[in-house]
């Protein structure tokens, strides 16, 4: 049996992880607050311009552009959106393998845009890579990166340099499901935009474009893009806050649980100790007397 | 009420305006518009320009700097990158902007920057515009 002072030792040290471990999820919890406000409050911008785009799609069927069509070979880029801090359990790795599960993403043709620390170092140690980093972006999303990053991934498109693109971040579903997601931005996909009610369609149909169709797209796309990536930054500093203060909190519990424990050991140590004293007394004062 | 319709100003971080209005004013690329009630169905992309609401009896005015409108019928959506009321601006700072995009015009450089100077000037102006 460990002595007592062992046990006291480790039991000091695993208190002082329960606190930092309490305290970081306190921070979470806040954190989490504010950046579910944040994501909640720019949804209905990214709904109302997925409405458009697709209504716009769904009527020039046969419209010829080049953020429609595939481009020529190229590599295929993906915007790994994770965290620049650990400690938020298995939210990090689920995008890393989500990207390295899937097929058509081998490290051999893929090009990643990092934002986050945690998923770029992860990526690159499976061999991928890494065409840039946005690591700074995810401490504070705002509208202006999304939009940076666009025009960036816009140009290589143009030049032929990559040929798709993919969003890979972490959907926030409630406060305890976080569903990682990989979404192809482009060529933007016309089968993915189909449900809607008559009227809505019957009113689209009449639809005037100013100065044409064709330059509006050249417009539209560009944003619809940015507002993508700017929800899925804010869904996925959401997420994380949320998986950190899950993990935190399981960290926790099992403090409390192993100090239980420890407490239990640490007690019968001691009994074990006096008794062992008192028996050594009396053996002393039976061979005096 | 049959002169009304709905509009709704819908920037990346929040819902910016929502209400029944009479007539909006706005600046689009191919020039500034009034949309009253029962206008064809139209989608045009913005330039930066003062956005003006006709609300029952009073008038509002914003900053809207890009994005696009959406026109129907009822019902008016603007999706606007950038849109600010006039107690939101910065002026000093729109102030600031204004010179230095003129500094650059005056010095008269070709290319990419004479473009973003002339856009900057043209925010800066309309944002100044706004101050009474």
């Amino acid at each position: 049996m460990a002595s007592m002072r062992d046990i006291k030792r480790r039991r000091a040290s695993i208190q002082s992880t329960g606190q930092i471990t309490k305290a970081m999820k306190l921070v979470s919890t806040v954190k989490l607050q504010k950046s579910r406000t944040k994501a909640e409050s720019s949804k209905p911008y990214f709904n109302q311009m997925y409405a458009t785009i697709s209504a716009m799609l769904e009527r020039s069927g046969n419209m010829e552009h080049k953020y429609l069509s595939a481009g020529a070979e190229g590599k295929k880029a993906v915007i790994a959106i994770t965290s620049n801090r650990g400690l938020a359990g298995g939210y990090n790795n689920n995008i890393v393998k989500l990207i390295m599960g899937n097929p058509g993403l081998a490290a051999a043709d893929t090009k990643i845009y990092a934002i986050g620390r945690k998923g770029r170092d992860g990526l690159a140690r499976k061999g991928y890579e890494i065409a840039a980093d946005y690591s700074e972006v995810i401490n504070e999303p705002l509208y202006q990166d999304a939009a940076d990053l666009t025009v960036e991934l816009l140009d290589a498109f143009g030049r032929g340099e990559i040929s798709e693109i993919y969003l890979a971040y972490t959907f926030f579903k409630n406060t305890v499901v976080h569903i990682p997601k990989l979404v192809k931005l482009l060529p933007f996909e016309r089968e993915a935009a189909q449900d809607k009610t008559d009227e809505e369609t019957k009113a689209r149909a009449l639809m005037n474009y100013e100065p044409n169709a064709e330059e509006v797209l050249d417009m539209i796309i560009p944003k619809y893009m940015s507002s993508l990536i700017y929800g899925a930054l804010l869904e996925a500093v959401a997420s994380e806050n949320g998986a950190r203060m899950n993990a935190m909190d399981s960290a926790t519990n099992n403090a409390e649980e192993m100090l239980g424990k420890l407490e239990i050991q640490y007690n019968r140590a001691r009994q074990g100790s006096i008794t062992q004293e008192l028996t050594e007394i009396i053996a002393g004062a039976n061979a005096i007397s | 009420m049959a002169d009304m319709m709905k509009l709704t100003v819908i920037t990346p971080e929040k819902q910016f305006y929502e209400g029944e209005v009479s007539m909006v004013e706005l600046v689009t690329t191919e020039g500034a518009i009034g949309v009253y009630p029962n206008h064809i169905p139209l989608t045009a992309v913005v330039s930066p320009g003062v956005l003006t609401i006709h609300e029952a009896g009073e008038k509002k005015q914003a900053s809207l700097i890009s994005g696009f409108v959406t026109i129907l019928p009822d019902a008016v959506t603007i999706m606007a990158e950038v849109a600010e009321w006039p107690d939101e601006i910065d002026f000093n700072r729109a102030e600031e902007a204004r010179v230095r995009a003129e500094r650059r015009l005056a010095a008269n450089e070709t290319g990419l920057d004479t473009l973003r100077a002339e856009l900057a000037l043209k925010r800066a102006l309309v944002r100044l515009g706004l101050k009474h």
